[in-house]
C-alpha cells in the first residue's frame, strides 16, 4: 500500500540506506562503554578542616527536595530551616513540582547565582544534578545530599537516615521481643530486586542466625511489588499457607499498610504481630485499633535538623567532608563523618500508641 | 494592524530581559545566560519542526515521548557496549521511523494528527520504558557530556554548543519556511488544504516529510538531553510536548494553521525560557510559574482573535456609517 507511491518508496529506501550505514559504522571502532575513560574527581577534600571554628552567623542555606509539596520532605526541610535559626542562619526550600530526573537542575543554577552558602539536595537522579553541583562546589558553595544521595563526587556529605544494618537487625529484634522469640515468621517485601529492601533482608537473616532466635523460623519472603492490592493479596496468601504464623516484617511503607489493612479485618487480628517500616499517618488507625503495636521509621525532623547543622559546619570550615571529622549538631549531639562522606542519623524511631500522635507525615 | 503579534512577543522578550538585568542579581552573568538558554535547548530544537507542522495545520504530541525513547535507546545501547558513534545514527533512525508512523497514520489512514499523536505519545513512552525499564544509564564519558553541559561554552561567548546548533538550525528553518516554495506550500496547506491540493501541492508527501523531520529532531533532542544531564532515562522530557506547543503558539503561530513566522516561534521559546529563569532566580514558586506560562498561552491564543474581532467590528461600523 504505502510502497506503491514514490514518496513511500523513497522513505523506505532512505531508511534502509541509513540502517546499513549505521551497521557499517558499528563495525568500525568508536567510543564504547569499555573504551571510555572513567574518571572520578574527589571534590571538597582540598580544604583544611578547623574543628575549633565557630559556626558562622548569617549563613544562607537552601533545601532542594525531590519535589515541592511532598509532605515527608516538607517535614525534613522545615526542621532544617528551623535549625538554621538556632545558629543565626536562614534557610529556604525551593524545588520543582515534579520529581523527574532533570527538574532539579535549573534550581541548582539559580542557587549558585543567588550565592547561597550551602545547598542541601535530595536527588531525584544521582547523576543528572552532578554538573551544576560540581559548579556550585567550585564556587565554594557547600553541597550536602540528604535522604537520597547524588554521585559521591558531586557532594561533600550525605546524610543517611539510618544504616541498612541497623534497620534490618532492629526490625528482627523488635519482632523477637514481641513474639517471645518463638514461632514462624515471614517477610513481606517490595519488589524482588529492590536494592535497599534486599540489603535489609540480608541483615535480618543474619540477625536470625544468633542463638536467641533459635526458635524463630523465617518461612517465606513474599513480594508485594509495593502495590497496595498485591501486598494485600500476598498477606492473605501468607496467612492461608501458614495459619500458625506468629509475625510478619514488612520493611516497606506500602506493604506494611496493606498487611495491616488485611489483618485488621481478619480473624488474625491480635494474633499475628506485624512490624516493619511505615509512616505514622498511614499506620495511625491500625495502631489505635490494636492491629499493630509498633513500627519504625527514621525521624524526618531529625534528618533535616542534622542536615542543616552539617551544612553549617561545612560552610564554617569546621569540617571538609573527610572521613573521621567530627561536628556538633545542636541538640542531637556529636556526629562523625564515615566513609565516602556519609553521616548516619542513627537508630530508626519506633512509633507506638504513646508517641504516634506527635508525628504528622 | 499597528503591531504584529510576533513583533510584540519579540518586544516583550526584550522588555523581560531588560527588566531582569535591572532587577535581578546574577541574571546578566554569562554563566546564568548560558544556563538559561541551554536549559531550553531541547524544547527549542523541537519547536523548529513543530512550527512548520503547526503552520501546515498539524500537530505532533508525541515529540517528548520520542525524546524519551531517544534517550532510553541511547542508554540501552551504550549499556550494551555499542560505540557512541553508532548509537547516534541508530537513535536518529528510530526518530525517523517514529515520524514515518505518525505521518503514515495521518496521510494514508487519514486520521487527525491530534488523535494519532496522542496514541503514539503513549506508544513511544511505553517503548522507552521497555528499552530501559526504570533504570538510569549514567556512565557516559566526559568527552561527550562536556559537549552539551551548561558550563561548556563556545569560546568568547555565553553560547553553549546545543544553543549554537539551535541557532544554525533556526536560520535554516527560517529560510525554508519564508524563502522557499516548500515554505509557501506549508502556509497554503495550513490555510486551505483542499485548495492547496488542487493547486498542485503534494499535500500528503509534504505532511509525511514534516512528521519525519519532527521525529528526527525529537530523537536528536533525546541525545542532547541525555548528554546534558549525563543520565539516560525513559522518563526524560516528560511533559515537554506542552512546553514546545505552548512556546510555538505563544510565538503567534496560529493553531488552525496558515499563519505565523519562525521569528515569532523562536521569540516564544526564548520568552518562556527567560521568564522561567527569572522567576526561579526570584524564588517564585513553581506553581506560580506554571500559572504565568498558562496565562501567557491563553493570552497568545486569545489576543489575536480579540484584535481581529475588534477590527472587524470597527470595519462594520465604518461601513454602516457610510451614507
Amino acid at each position: 500500500m504505502m510502497l506503491r507511491n514514490a514518496a513511500g518508496r523513497r522513505a523506505v529506501a532512505t531508511a534502509a540506506t541509513a540502517l546499513s550505514l549505521a551497521l557499517a559504522l558499528s563495525a568500525c571502532s568508536g567510543t564504547t562503554k569499555d573504551s571510555s575513560d572513567k574518571e572520578s574527581t574527589k571534590a571538597g577534600a582540598t580544604a583544611k578542616a578547623d574543628p575549633g571554628a565557630a559556626l558562622k552567623k548569617g549563613l544562607k542555606l537552601a533545601f532542594l527536595p525531590k519535589q515541592i509539596n511532598n509532605p515527608y520532605e516538607k517535614i525534613v526541610d522545615d526542621a532544617g530551616i528551623e535549625a538554621a535559626k538556632e545558629y543565626g542562619g536562614t534557610g529556604k526550600e525551593v524545588g520543582p513540582s515534579d520529581a523527574s530526573a532533570s527538574s532539579q537542575v535549573s534550581y541548582i543554577n539559580t542557587l549558585i547565582q543567588q550565592r547561597q552558602d550551602a545547598i542541601l539536595v535530595a536527588a531525584n537522579d544521582p547523576n543528572a544534578v552532578c554538573g551544576p553541583l560540581k559548579q556550585a562546589m567550585k564556587k565554594n558553595i557547600k553541597v550536602v545530599a540528604y535522604d537520597s544521595d547524588t554521585a559521591k563526587e558531586c557532594r561533600q556529605l550525605f546524610i543517611n537516615q539510618a544504616s541498612s544494618e541497623e534497620i534490618g537487625r532492629s526490625l528482627v529484634q523488635h519482632l523477637g521481643e514481641q513474639i517471645g522469640y518463638q514461632g514462624r515468621i515471614a517477610i513481606l517485601s517490595a519488589t524482588q530486586n529492590a536494592t535497599n529492601q534486599n540489603t535489609w533482608i540480608e541483615f535480618m537473616k543474619d540477625e536470625l542466625k544468633l542463638p536467641k532466635y533459635k526458635d524463630m523460623k523465617l518461612v517465606k519472603v513474599a513480594y508485594g511489588d509495593d502495590a497496595d492490592q498485591k501486598s494485600f493479596q500476598q498477606t492473605q496468601g501468607l496467612m492461608q499457607a501458614y495459619p500458625d504464623l506468629k509475625g510478619i516484617i514488612s520493611p516497606t511503607t506500602v506493604g506494611i499498610a496493606a498487611a495491616a489493612r488485611y489483618l485488621s479485618d481478619s480473624s488474625y487480628k491480635g494474633k499475628v504481630v506485624l512490624n516493619g517500616l511505615g509512616t505514622p499517618n498511614q499506620m495511625r488507625k491500625y495502631v489505635k485499633d490494636d492491629t499493630v503495636e509498633q513500627f519504625s521509621l527514621w525521624n524526618p525532623e531529625e534528618l533535616g535538623y542534622l542536615g542543616s547543622y552539617a551544612a553549617a559546619a561545612l560552610a564554617s570550615g569546621q569540617i571538609t567532608g573527610a572521613q573521621g571529622e567530627k561536628f556538633k549538631a545542636g541538640k542531637l549531639g556529636e556526629y562523625t563523618i564515615g566513609k565516602d562522606g556519609e553521616v548516619i542519623l542513627g537508630k530508626p524511631t519506633v512509633f507506638d500508641k504513646k508517641n504516634i500522635d506527635t508525628f504528622d507525615f | 494592524m499597528a503591531l504584529r503579534w510576533d513583533t510584540a512577543v519579540g518586544a516583550l522578550l526584550v522588555a523581560v530581559v531588560v527588566a531582569g538585568l535591572g532587577t535581578t542579581d546574577g541574571f546578566g552573568s554569562g554563566e546564568n545566560l548560558a544556563f538559561a538558554f541551554n536549559d531550553i535547548a531541547e524544547v527549542a530544537l523541537i519547536a523548529l519542526p513543530m512550527t512548520l507542522l503547526v503552520v501546515a495545520g498539524q500537530v505532533d504530541l508525541s515529540v517528548a515521548s520520542m525524546l524519551g525513547l531517544g534517550s532510553a535507546l541511547t542508554g540501552a545501547l551504550w549499556d550494551a557496549g555499542w560505540a557512541f558513534e553508532t548509537i547516534v545514527p541508530v537513535v536518529l533512525l528510530a526518530g525517523v521511523a517514529g515520524g514515518l508512523l505518525n505521518g503514515w497514520l495521518v496521510t494514508r489512514v487519514g486520521l487527525p494528527s491530534l488523535a494519532v499523536t496522542i496514541g503514539t505519545l503513549a506508544l513511544y513512552r511505553g517503548l522507552a520504558s521497555v528499552a530501559l525499564g526504570s533504570d538510569a544509564v549514567t556512565d557516559f564519558p566526559r568527552t561527550y557530556t562536556d559537549w552539551a553541559v551548561d558550563t561548556t561554552t563556545v569560546p568568547g561567548t555565553f553560547l553553549t554548543y546545543p544553543v549554537l546548533l539551535f541557532i544554525v538550525l533556526a536560520v535554516i528553518t527560517a529560510i525554508v519556511l519564508h524563502a522557499t516554495g516548500l515554505g509557501r506550500s506549508l502556509f497554503a496547506i495550513g490555510a486551505q488544504e483542499e485548495a492547496a491540493y488542487f493547486a498542485g501541492i503534494r499535500v500528503k508527501r509534504i505532511k509525511l516529510l514534516l512528521f519525519v523531520t519532527t521525529g528526527l529532531f525529537s530523537a536528536f533532542a533525546g541525545i542532547v538531553f541525555t548528554l546534558r544531564y549525563g543520565s539516560a532515562r525513559a522518563d526524560n522530557g516528560l511533559g515537554f510536548e506542552m512546553l514546545v506547543i505552548a512556546s510555538v503558539l505563544l510565538g503567534g503561530i496560529d493553531f488552525d494553521g496558515g499563519k505565523g513566522t519562525l521569528f515569532g516561534a523562536v521569540a516564544g521559546v526564548l520568552l518562556i525560557g527567560v521568564l522561567k529563569n527569572l522567576l526561579t532566580l526570584n524564588d517564585i514558586a513553581n506553581e506560580v510559574q506554571v500559572i504565568v506560562t498558562g496565562l501567557l498561552l491563553v493570552a497568545s491564543v486569545l489576543t489575536p482573535r480579540v484584535i481581529a474581532a475588534v477590527v472587524e467590528r470597527r470595519h462594520r461600523r465604518a461601513a454602516d456609517a457610510r451614507p
